[in-house]
């Protein structure tokens, strides 16, 4: 991959400029290689290998989102992980950092994706509205349908950052008005990696951009995506709360005995079973906490569909979609058929006796 | 959608739909049959019928002692996964949350060890009682697919919700989803087959009790 990146000076000079130390690249190296689960002399490695990459020219796109993705990265609460990814990459164009507005923006846009044609990575984040045409998400007089497809064209691979652009997140969600769809379902020509989160992990984002610029490829992914490495294990798998599981000693309720006790949340609805992400390991703000920790279930975030569960309260066996109505509609009419059924035999019966007695 | 949305979402609740209606469906039909008058001349009634009619029932939840001996260990197997059946429908934590929200209905659950072992010994049973009908001669006679899918579609069940607990094989999202549809399964045949009986041991037990009863027989 090494013709991905653009000639724009390599991360090891970029750092050097802002004071890096090589001590700090070897200790930055040796947490990427313990987040991705690789032995600790990757370290060493990766942060040799980083130091003569050349950095990758980045396209970032905002469409249906809140900014929240962005603000889990740079104002992640260790700013290594931000000086980080912005020494890896050469970020061409995104519209909530830049300092150019209007027109100056969009030709920003422009002469990036001219200059590495071929070569940039689009970072998406937000989902593409496609209902009427996506006339309901635009900027600079085009809708973000039209800006993806123009960008994503000559891009190298896409990254999805957070669940929007992953797989539709809170705008795809029932009813979705927008008709919002996950960046994979516009982009099918070209490498698509999701990071999924609401929001992403910043260390993931940060993680997932160092692997391809250590490494000159795509991280191995799985089967929705998402970087294996950060991504391989469920909430569950990781959970400290996981032997009172295992033993089925359950909070019922938030304030209840077992919830005192911190024990397992899958009844009061924790959705950590069937979500894969790093929150159980990386945690939160420096490490310091995730949700389970602080005693309230996992959403699912990172997962597709994760609005439309049913409900964040609701535990995964319990149906989503029970409507009392329609079991009381199946009894009613259930006894209307048997009763018709039964006066049918009925009539079958007196007809048999009927005939009988004419023969006789 | 993936399958345990599907599983959660439209299976599980064309599946009850199904089973409320077959079921109601059935026992409404039942109930409505023309019936033939009874014109002996009842031995007892009031109280007395009503005893003799429940002393019937209990003594038909055992063989008779002539037949006892001989069926003992069919007779215990049928009752283990019987009462493992209950004890795991409702005596698991899961399985309470899943009643509670369609029924409001909820009560203590028992620790999950006590469930996994429950379903074990039921799954062992249940597999008894496969290679008994499988083997024995008249047995095998008598057997019609009907016998063979209601084993299929109870033992299902206890398989891929053992399977769940234990996070064995595959992704807990995809075992789960398998076993919410293995229970659609299990509803949608239950009012059409033999699985029926859960229902209606009750009536014709009670039939033939007090039809017996009243005739002052002690059966
Ligand atoms: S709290 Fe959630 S993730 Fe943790 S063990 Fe319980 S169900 Fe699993």
């Amino acid at each position: 991959m090494d013709d991905w990146v653009m000639e724009q000076g390599t991360v090891g000079e970029a750092l050097a400029r802002q004071g890096v130390s090589r001590r700090s690249l070897l200790k930055y190296g040796s947490y990427l290689a313990t987040l991705m689960a690789l032995p600790p002399t990757a370290g060493r490695a990766i942060a040799q290998s980083l130091a003569g990459a050349k950095r990758q020219s980045v396209i970032w796109l905002s469409f249906q989102e809140c900014t929240g993705c962005i603000e889990s990265l740079t104002r992640s609460f260790s700013p290594s992980v931000e000086e980080m990814i912005f020494n890896l990459i050469s970020l061409d164009y995104q519209e909530t950092l830049q300092a150019a507005a209007g027109e100056a923006a969009e030709k920003a846009r422009l002469d990036a994706m001219a200059a590495n044609k071929g070569k940039y990575v689009v970072v998406v984040d937000g989902s593409v509205s496609t209902r009427d045409g996506g006339i309901y998400s635009c900027a600079a007089g085009k809708t973000n349908l039209e800006v993806l497809k123009e960008t994503a064209k000559d891009a190298l691979a896409i990254l999805s950052v957070g669940t929007c652009s992953s797989f539709g997140g809170i705008p795809h969600a029932h009813p979705n008005p927008t008709g919002a769809v996950p960046v994979s379902d516009i982009v099918t020509d070209k490498p698509v990696i999701n990071v999924s989160g609401c929001p992403p992990v910043p260390e993931v984002i940060a993680g997932t951009v160092a692997y391809l610029v250590t490494f000159g490829k795509l991280p191995p992914l799985d089967r929705l995506g998402r970087p294996k490495p950060f991504f391989g294990d469920s909430i569950h798998d990781r959970c400290y709360r996981r032997p009172f599981y295992d033993k089925g000693l359950f909070a019922k309720s938030f304030d209840d005995e077992g919830a005192r006790n911190g024990w397992c949340l899958y009844e009061c609805g924790c959705k950590g079973p069937v979500t894969y992400n790093a929150c159980a390991t990386t945690k939160w703000n420096g490490g310091t906490s995730f949700p389970i920790q602080s005693g309230h279930g996992c959403l699912g975030c990172s997962e597709p569909n994760f609005w439309d569960m049913g409900g964040f309260y609701k535990t995964l066996p319990q149906p989503t979609h029970h409507h009392g109505r329609d079991i009381g509609a199946a009894a009613a009419v259930g006894a209307i058929a048997g009763a018709g059924t039964a006066v049918l035999a009925r009539q079958r019966r007196q007809k048999a006796i009927e005939e009988e007695g004419k023969t006789k | 959608m993936t399958l345990l949305d599907f599983a959660r979402g439209p299976a599980i609740e064309v599946a009850m739909v199904v089973f409320v209606f077959g079921v109601i469906w059935r026992l409404a039909w039942l109930l409505f049959l023309p019936h033939a008058q009874d014109r002996s001349k009842a031995k007892i009634t009031g109280g007395a019928l009503l005893s003799g009619t429940v002393g019937s029932f209990v003594r038909h939840m055992w063989p008779a002692k002539e037949y006892a001996a001989r069926t003992l260990v069919h007779t215990v197997a049928s009752y283990t996964f019987h009462i493992g059946l209950a004890v795991i429908v409702f005596g698991f934590g899961q399985h309470i949350q899943f009643i509670r929200s369609i029924t409001g209905l909820h009560w203590g659950g028992l620790p999950t060890a006590v469930i996994s072992a429950v379903s074990v010994i039921t799954l062992a049973a249940l597999l008894f009682m496969l290679l008994r009908r499988l083997t024995n001669p008249v047995l095998k006679v008598i057997s019609t697919f009907t016998d063979y899918w209601s084993w299929f579609v109870t033992t299902l069940p206890v398989v891929t919700g053992l399977a769940a607990v234990s996070h064995l094989w595959i992704r807990y999202e995809d075992l789960l989803g398998i076993h919410i549809l293995s229970v659609c399964l299990f509803l949608v045949s239950f009012p059409f087959g033999k699985l029926m009986h859960a229902f209606l041991v009750f009536v014709t037990r009670t039939q033939t009790g007090m039809f017996y009863s009243r005739r002052g027989a002690h059966v």
